[in-house]
């Protein structure tokens, strides 16, 4: 049970309330991977397909103007919530997968050359890896990955000399899905934008635990997925420097990205919608917006502080349990993730054990096979925790751990 | 909370032996037949060696890491292929490599249960891999 001693501490047994999947008695530690939702994002996107469901920027009835208005209601809302100078600087995508796809599309090919360097890190994800081999590989350009540490920590050493040699773009996650580093992102921009690079930046698991100034960061793009922050599937950000934007062609195109059509040829609409080609997804985008009024409302700082607070237990929890080894840096530099991997006992067999205890947990590679292979693993088990995360379900989990020990004794 | 039962039932001794003290597991000096998959779930990899005389399994050996239902199921294949003609090998399909296990596998652990008979299958007699994979 939660007590609120400060104004800045959750008040987790109120937030729980919200979250009628946790009434079903699961220990959910699979956040990083897909957060729940709740109520007020669930009815907000109820509300639009019981009562206004219609489509967006066209239709000339009050439905469609209300479903507009909020469909781009959430556009500032972002807009706020990330603090970017203006809308168009928001543009609307599937999630994060599709934001990095968009860049290195729309930008990448126009400007990254034969010979250029792109400088990734080991720690990044799938989505911020593949679109840029793609890419490399249409255009002829290099990709250099910085490493990591013994504690999954950035070699910013590396990172350093990789930068003296001009990079064209570089591209790392705000923190590490697999391993919850929080890498030194503004440290990292400063210096990439200094070297005269590109940067984008992939807060899949930056936004929704730790927020994001993007104005402060100083970063050209920013690229993040609404249902890890509490919102749907199906809709997710990118924002861009407006300048940047402006000089892209479209990724899609269709209805709704034009000004004109002719059989001669088209004029693209403005930012933000050049990029928001076909119809949307309108329900989600409206659900987006109540998932950022919730965590606006419980205050990026509060939900730092409670992630924190179970990261510390679960850190210390996990290290008491023998054959276990954990990956990555000391919870302080680290959000609320935690990688391990016990001896003698593959993760999937402790997710199956676990999933017996209702206890949902990431059994894998998690999308981050480049980092798998450097930690000289195939797979780790992966707790994670969000607004919602209670000390007994971390509990729950050493108890699975430890049912799945006696199994495989 | 924990159901003990279930686990019990689920981890059986002959599945843990399996995993813990696999049959057949190394390789072979110059097999006739070689062949590793993956799985995509979380990248755990099988290997299979084959020597083959006269169209007969005289030997096969695996190799790899992964969980204890696909180490198992490895295991138990092998020894069911010792010694069978490459014919016989091919009329084993899944429900036998289910059967052996004699548990019930969930949807989501069904491709480690299989990916010993996608090396198999792909290696000894090349049919594409994507027809076991149980979805």
């Amino acid at each position: 049970m939660a007590t609120i001693s400060r104004s800045s501490r959750l008040d987790v047994a109120t937030i729980r309330r919200d979250f009628p999947i946790l009434e079903t008695g699961i220990a959910y530690l699979d956040s990083a991977n897909t957060s729940q939702r709740p109520r007020q994002v669930t009815d907000a996107m109820l509300d639009y397909f019981q009562r206004y469901n219609s489509n967006i920027h066209r239709a000339a009835y009050k439905i469609a103007e209300e479903a507009t208005e909020r469909y781009e209601g959430t556009r500032e809302k972002v807009r706020a919530f990330i603090n970017a100078s203006s809308t168009k600087e928001i543009i609307y995508t599937r999630g994060t997968t599709e934001a990095i796809n968009l860049v290195a599309y729309s930008w990448g090919r126009k400007n990254i050359k034969k010979g250029d360097l792109i400088v990734l890190t080991i720690l990044d994800h799938h989505s911020n890896i593949v679109p840029w081999q793609i890419l490399a590989a249409a255009n002829g350009a290099t990709i250099e990955y910085v490493d990591i540490d013994e504690r999954g920590e950035l070699r910013l050493d590396q990172f350093y000399e990789l930068l003296k040699r001009s990079p064209k773009l570089v591209a790392f996650s705000q923190v590490s899905n697999a391993l919850g580093t929080i890498n030194p992102a503004s440290e990292m921009v400063a210096a990439a934008k200094k070297a005269g690079a590109t940067v984008l930046v992939d807060g899949a698991q930056g936004a929704p635990h730790q927020g994001v100034d993007v104005q402060a960061l100083g970063c050209d793009f920013y690229a993040f997925s609404g249902h890890k922050m509490l919102g749907p599937t199906g809709a997710g950000i990118l924002y861009g420097r407006r300048a940047l934007l402006e000089a892209m062609d479209p990724f899609m195109s269709g209805g709704d990205m034009i000004k004109t059509v002719r059989v001669e040829g088209t004029t693209y609409h403005d930012l933000p919608w050049k990029f928001e080609a076909g119809t949307q997804a309108i329900g989600e985008v409206i659900g987006l917006g109540a998932a950022v009024d919730y965590l606006s409302g419980l205050g990026m700082e509060a939900v730092r502080a409670h992630e924190r607070e179970i990261t510390e237990y679960a850190y210390e929890s996990l290290s008491d349990i023998e054959g276990l080894t954990l990956y990555g840096p000391p919870p302080s530099r680290r959000a609320g993730v935690i990688s391990f991997a016990l001896a003698g006992i593959h993760p999937h067999d402790l997710a199956t054990i676990a999933d017996r205890d209702q206890v949902c947990l990431r059994a894998g590679h998690h999308c981050a096979m480049p980092l798998m292979t450097r930690l000289g693993v195939v797979a780790t088990a992966r707790a994670s925790f969000y607004v919602y995360t209670q000390k007994d379900e971390v509990d729950r989990l050493v108890g699975s751990i430890k049912e799945a020990q006696r199994i495989f004794k | 909370m924990s159901s003990t039962a279930a686990d019990d039932q689920f981890y059986r001794e002959y599945i843990l032996d399996h995993y813990k003290n696999p049959r057949n597991f190394g390789r072979l000096e110059n097999p006739d037949i070689s062949h590793e998959e993956d799985n995509p779930l979380c990248g755990d990899v099988i290997g299979m060696d084959f020597r083959v005389k006269d169209g007969v399994i005289e030997d096969v050996r695996f190799h790899g890491r992964g969980c204890a239902i696909s180490q198992a199921s490895a295991s138990l294949l092998t020894e069911r292929l010792k010694g069978i003609s490459l014919d016989e090998a091919k009329k084993i399909g899944k429900e036998d490599v289910l059967g052996e296990l004699g548990i019930q596998i969930s949807p989501a652990r069904i491709k480690c249960a299989l990916l010993s008979l996608k090396v198999l299958k792909v290696g000894a007699y090349g049919l594409a891999g994507d027809d076991e994979d149980g979805e």
